[in-house]
């Protein structure tokens, strides 16, 4: 029933969004549907943390604590980036960057976007966890393109090829992984259901199963954004609308890496070693050290934010890949702690670059003083993001470093020099742009800054004091997945 | 039809899958290659037809039918459609020659089958041979859409690919549940739209579908 609506609701936002989405209220429609997905998902919630994991509709969906967690930060973020796309994308219309047709298609495109990712999040079948994260990619890369410069257009075809050829590689794992299943299951429909494999996966053949994960990790890991695979996701997060780019980095890398992970569990289940585990930290050290280092070199703020992006879904890649109740559980934290923090900053950049008229770091001067609502926001989710105590990343970048210390202590050097160089770039650029002299217009409406200081308030909070049923949540996850 | 025979005919239109992949990376004419790409759609098709007539498969049916509409008929046209109103019949260009990609096309081909050996012997399907041959195919668009320039092929380019996934499907597994291959024949046929619109807004923005026009983001 909850499922129904959770997936229902923006499945439904999206068609009618279609056909009303330029009306003077659509974007309050907009986050009306979303507020009713944040219904249903919590109702959701509520019911797996009471009665545990279920199944619905002849299993072809599942809900777990694992799963169910993600659903909850994403119709939450989703819902907190419509409020916050109401005046946004109100004052890039008048700013004359939008027409009636094309604030349709954000809209419709926006719900459209939300009912994939809940679509794969609660798939209990692998081959539509993979049709509706390919979803996912066709329902953003016309938004990416939204404003129909040369540069977003540019963006956006890097985006659709690369994503869709690396999805392509996901596809090829999951015909492995449907040979090797169907072996042990019998064809037809309970072979590519997680909670069969996951009966069974000491049964499966290793060698099939292990070069499904190398095609499923290249894959999927396309979407996540791991180095070298993370080309599309610095331009299609600067050239798309910003409610976009905090979509992307918020809830599209997670859902993508729930994809990987789901599938590390599987085949580790089956190879009895930890192959996968050992790939995954590679891909996740690299990205990290990778994207730090490129931080520094960036000009526009949006692109230097993508990087971080990059940089901190490769903190948890290796965190998942070094497996673990442990560090399962500061993966999870990390997940939840990143999206709250980075679509945080991404609102208060967007209204920011309104103001200044530029993406360009250079010219952006003295948020703090014209409004210090942004200026503070920015500062505050910079630091954040970069891991200072007392906020909720440093809580689970410490725990990440202390369990890889005992784990893997060969990594622990890399990661702390890696963190140290991206905050050396981010708090160098960050720091003029809020303070100095004053260069700013004012805006036709009002920003919306509430969603801001929610999310760095419950960021701050997880950083001081995590509430005992999220501890034991977060556990009950862990233990699926560590 | 026996088993052997029905084998024996899968391999044949696998041997020629691989044929068009060949060929398609080879061609210059846009034209061309779109019919290529029917005729890929087609021996795909036809395999498809055989395994399910032979297993008694009732789901493969509808995927032949299902390939044979999109791949054969419906996206076909619709490039041609394409092609027409953006007028672009020109040739392709390569960023390597044809005769040096040709050499790292074989390779790619050894490396396919080598990779697919240990696989096949698993396999107890009728067409295992044929899995190396699908894997090869998959990796001859990848090739096909890294060398070509223009926006157009490289769209042909990925959706062969699809081609040789879908055949990889077929040949080792017989088929996916219907329910995934229908939820990816939909998103094949809404990305093929999707690239549509986009070759008009590319030609809007740049009066050309090069995309070579397209590299102004810089990599860092």
């Amino acid at each position: 029933m909850e499922i129904a609506l959770v997936l229902g609701a923006p499945l439904l936002g999206g068609l009618l969004l279609a056909l009303v989405g330029h009306k003077r209220w659509a974007p309050e429609l907009n986050a009306a549907m979303s507020l009713v997905t944040l219904g249903a998902a919590a109702m959701l919630t509520g019911r797996v943390i009471a009665d545990g994991p279920m199944t619905a509709m002849e299993e072809q969906f599942f809900v777990d604590p694992f799963n169910v967690f993600l659903v909850a930060l994403t119709a939450f973020v989703g819902f907190t980036t419509a409020l916050f796309s109401r005046p946004y994308m109100r004052i890039e219309e008048h700013h004359g960057r939008l027409n009636a047709a094309r604030l349709r298609l954000y809209h419709s495109m926006y719900q459209l976007f939300s009912f994939t990712m809940m679509l794969c999040l609660l798939s209990n079948n692998v081959g539509i966890l993979w049709v509706a994260l390919e979803g996912a990619t066709l329902s953003t890369v016309l938004l990416v393109s939204l404003y129909r410069t040369p540069a977003s257009l540019e963006a956006a075809w890097k985006y659709f090829i690369l994503c869709s050829v690396g999805i392509a590689q996901a596809l090829f794992g999951v015909i492995l992984l449907y040979f090797a299943a169907e072996k042990v299951l019998g064809a037809g429909g309970t072979a590519l259901l997680w909670t069969h494999l996951y009966q069974v996966r000491g049964q499966l053949e290793p060698t099939v199963l292990s070069l499904a994960f190398v095609f499923l990790l290249v894959g999927f890991g396309t979407k996540v954004g791991l180095v070298p695979l993370h080309n599309w996701l610095p331009d299609a997060h600067a050239e798309g609308p910003t409610p976009v780019s905090a979509v992307l980095s918020g809830l599209l890398l997670n859902v993508a890496l729930y994809a990987v992970v789901r599938s590390k569990v599987l085949v580790d289940g089956a190879l009895g070693h930890n192959f996968s585990g050992g790939l995954m930290m590679g891909f996740g050290l690299l990205s990290v050290v990778v994207a730090a280092f490129l931080l520094s070199r960036q000009k526009d703020i949006k692109r230097m934010f993508a990087y971080s992006s990059i940089e901190h879904m490769g903190i948890m890649t290796f965190a998942f890949g070094m497996g673990g109740p442990v560090a399962a559980f500061a993966g999870l934290l990390h997940m939840t702690v990143h999206s709250l923090t980075k679509s945080a900053i991404f609102f208060t950049v967007g209204h920011a670059t309104q103001k200044t008229g530029t993406q360009n770091m250079a010219d952006i001067r003295g948020l703090i003083e014209q409004s210090p609502a942004i200026g503070w926001g920015l500062i505050l989710g910079s630091l954040a993001i970069l891991g200072m105590p007392p906020f909720g990343v440093f809580t689970s970048e410490f725990m990440v470093l202390t369990t890889a210390m005992h784990e893997q202590p060969w990594a622990t050097p890399v990661l702390l020099v890696a963190l140290g160089v991206a905050f050396a770039a981010i708090f160098g650029k960050v720091q003029p742009m809020v303070f100095g002299e004053t260069n700013l217009r004012r805006l036709p409406h009002p920003p919306a800054l509430v969603p801001v200081f929610v999310h760095l308030a419950i960021v701050l909070m997880l950083g001081l004091y995590i509430p005992p049923y999220l501890v034991d949540w977060y556990r009950q996850a862990a233990a699926l997945i560590g | 039809m026996g088993q052997s025979l029905s084998s024996q005919l899968v391999n044949l239109l696998a041997a020629f899958l691989l044929l068009i992949a060949f060929a398609m990376l080879s061609q210059r004419r846009i034209l061309t290659l779109i019919r290529l790409f029917a005729w890929q759609g087609a021996a795909l098709t036809a395999s498809t037809l055989i395994v399910a007539y032979t297993t008694g498969q009732v789901h493969l049916y509808f995927s032949a039918a299902l390939t044979l509409l999109l791949k054969v008929l419906l996206i076909p046209w619709v490039l041609h459609r394409l092609i027409d109103r953006l007028q672009i019949r020109w040739d392709v260009e390569t960023l390597i020659n044809i005769p040096a990609t040709m050499l790292i096309g074989i390779g790619l081909v050894i490396f396919a089958f080598a990779l697919a050996a240990p696989i096949s012997e698993l396999a107890n399907t009728l067409t295992r041979a044929t899995l190396g041959i699908a894997m090869a195919s998959v990796l001859l668009s990848f090739l096909m859409m890294i060398v070509r320039r223009k926006a157009v092929p490289q769209v042909i380019g990925f959706l062969a690919m699809e081609n040789g996934l879908f055949f990889a499907a077929t040949s080792a597994t017989y088929g996916m549940p219907l329910v995934v291959e229908l939820g990816v024949a939909l998103d094949v046929l809404v990305g093929t739209f999707i690239f549509g619109i986009f070759f008009f807004h590319i030609r809007e923005q740049f009066d050309s579908l090069d995309i070579r026009h397209m590299e102004k983001l810089k990599q860092d």
